[in-house]
């Protein structure tokens, strides 16, 4: 099981959490055209390592969260709420 | 006497079983092919006897970063149908149907497939008219569908508890044709086959790099060396993105955890498959007696091909509403695959930004019933660098183009479907 640790809410188990998406690609404006919305929308990095993803706190506090995470261990090594950086950045 | 037979079985016990050899070489790499097939899971090795079988291309060979058919062929449900509402899936998983239909055959191999009849279950009104609305497309399509009423699933599995008073079962859509193949036995046919025509198939050998040089492939590095080919398919299902990375372009995939369940041996208690419609629960029975089970995405990303017990929590609760009798039963063992995850729900199997690469990917967690239909596809479109009317709406660019295939409508969340 993963714990997230909610900065509002402390460490709490996966089963209070819902994935909501990649957070490393970035929403584009209006007028970006096509190809900035089908790379925002369908393409993927999919990294077998670390990455950054939403994950909504929907059975806690309702807030959406930053979390980095490991594609193959599922360790977790920092959560933020979404307007925050991420701690030591690994990229 | 070659190939596999009741008469060489009978023949074979009588000496002792001693003259039964390998169903497949353990060959050395050669330093080119005309082909190569990168995954050694249904879709790679399917893909490499279409080639031999369909097109005449054996100069072929299958790399495998392990031992073949361990990935997610090795590790799934078994459920094979085709029964799907839009016409680019159903025409295609149809195709892929009657391929099964015929490969024991084809490949001189016992698949066990067995078309015992998949039943979707539905509960109200909605339900109903969504399952008539697809039993419609399918026989409108020339693919066989019955509407069941409560009264009519409950004959096929009286286990199902159809009074339920929270999700009563209204009626069941039912595909005759459908049903479980022995999934391992699938992976060892067509290497089997595929070898017999003259395919390599190298286990143990790890791509760990494309070589690309002007915009075409020219071959790939890997743990047993390098080795050239001008063609090369990817059948790596969950980790198609590691792959394309190495030849320099992003897919539209993320990698999902899925996980199945079996439970103890017992006799025979489900004769058919049935999925419940309040909850994502599939089960059908095994011929070693185990019941097998799963149901949905744990919902994260993951390469781990483990999973959590929220999700085997889920599935079990939907399980004993389905079939309350499965409340007295232990579990044997559970797992978990890499599902290659597409913003649709639809499958890839075409051409790519590099020229001479080909891939069949985002399976989903259908792709096991699409095995013969992937390979055979995948191989026309290799052998033609181009692809066959049945694959050709499965494109990388389709979403760009606005031309999703959303078999349920979920909008682009690879997650979701
Ligand atoms: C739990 C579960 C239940 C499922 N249930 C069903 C079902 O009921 N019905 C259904 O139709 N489908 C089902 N599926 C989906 C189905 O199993 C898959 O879509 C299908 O088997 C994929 O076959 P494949 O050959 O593409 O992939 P795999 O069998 O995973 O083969 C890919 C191979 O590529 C190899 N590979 C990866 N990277 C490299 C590399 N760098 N170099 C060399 N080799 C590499 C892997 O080792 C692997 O053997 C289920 C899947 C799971 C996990
Ligand atoms: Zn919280």
């Amino acid at each position: 099981m993963l714990q997230i640790n909610c900065p509002h809410c402390g460490p709490r188990d996966e089963a209070e959490f819902t994935y909501r998406g990649d957070a490393t690609v970035t929403r584009p404006g209006p007028d970006a055209g096509i190809e900035a919305w089908d790379d925002y929308l369908h393409l993927r990095d999919n990294p077998r390592g670390w990455t950054v993803e939403w994950w909504l706190h929907s059975a806690g506090c309702r807030a959406v969260l930053k979390v980095r995470r490991h594609t193959a261990t599922h360790e977790i090594d920092a959560v933020a709420t979404a307007g925050e950086r991420l701690g030591a950045d690994r990229a | 006497m070659a190939g596999y037979s009741g008469l060489r079985i009978f023949s074979e016990g009588l000496r002792g079983n001693s003259g039964w050899r390998p169903a497949w070489r353990k060959p050395e790499p050669k330093r080119e092919y005309d082909v190569i097939v990168v995954g050694g899971g249904g879709h790679g090795l399917a893909t490499a006897f279409y080639l031999a079988e369909v097109h005449g291309i054996t100069n072929v060979a299958v790399l495998e970063k392990g031992p073949i058919g361990l990935g997610n062929t090795g590790r799934n449900t078994t459920i094979v149908r085709s029964n799907y509402l839009l016409p680019q899936n159903h025409h295609f998983y149809e195709h892929s149907l009657k391929l099964w239909e015929g490969l024991e055959q084809s490949l001189n191999y016992n698949v066990m497939m067995s078309q015992r009849g998949v039943i979707n279950v539905f509960h109200n009104d909605a339900q109903r008219n969504a399952a008539i609305r697809r039993g419609n497309a399918m026989r409108l399509a020339g693919i066989d569908a019955v509407l069941l009423d409560g009264a009519g699933v409950k004959a096929m599995c009286p286990l199902l508890d159809i009074s339920n008073g929270r999700f009563p079962v209204m009626g069941g859509l039912l595909q005759p044709r459908g049903g479980t193949a022995r999934h391992d036995a699938v992976a060892w046919g067509f290497a089997h086959a595929a070898d017999a025509r003259g395919v390599d198939i190298l286990e143990h050998c790890e791509v760990t790099g494309m070589i690309v040089e002007g915009g075409a492939i020219r071959g790939v590095r890997t743990t047993r060396g390098e080795i050239r080919a001008p063609k090369v398919g990817l059948a790596v299902a969950g980790s198609t993105s590691l792959l394309t990375e190495m030849a320099g372009f992003r897919v539209p995939i993320e990698s999902h955890l899925l996980q199945a369940f079996v439970s103890e041996g017992l006799k025979p208690m489900i004769d058919c498959v049935v999925t419940f419609g309040a909850g994502h629960f599939y089960i059908s029975q095994s011929d070693k007696g185990g019941l097998v089970f799963g149901g949905g995405l744990d919902g994260y990303p993951s390469y781990g091909q483990r999973g959590t017990l929220r999700e085997a929590e889920h599935v079990y609760a939907a399980g004993v509403s389905m079939i309350p009798a499965l409340g007295r039963l232990r579990g044997l063992r559970s797992w978990a695959g890499i599902m290659d995850m597409s913003p649709d729900g639809s499958p890839f199997i075409c051409r790519t930004p590099v020229r001479g690469l080909y891939m069949t990917a985002g399976w989903c967690y259908g792709g096991f019933k699409a095995t013969p239909g992937s390979g055979w596809c995948h191989a026309w479109t290799i052998a033609r660098d181009e692809p066959h009317a049945l694959n050709a709406a499965f494109t990388l660019d389709r979403f760009r183009e606005g031309r999703m295939i959303d078999e349920r409508g979920n909008g682009p969340f690879h997650w979701m479907h």
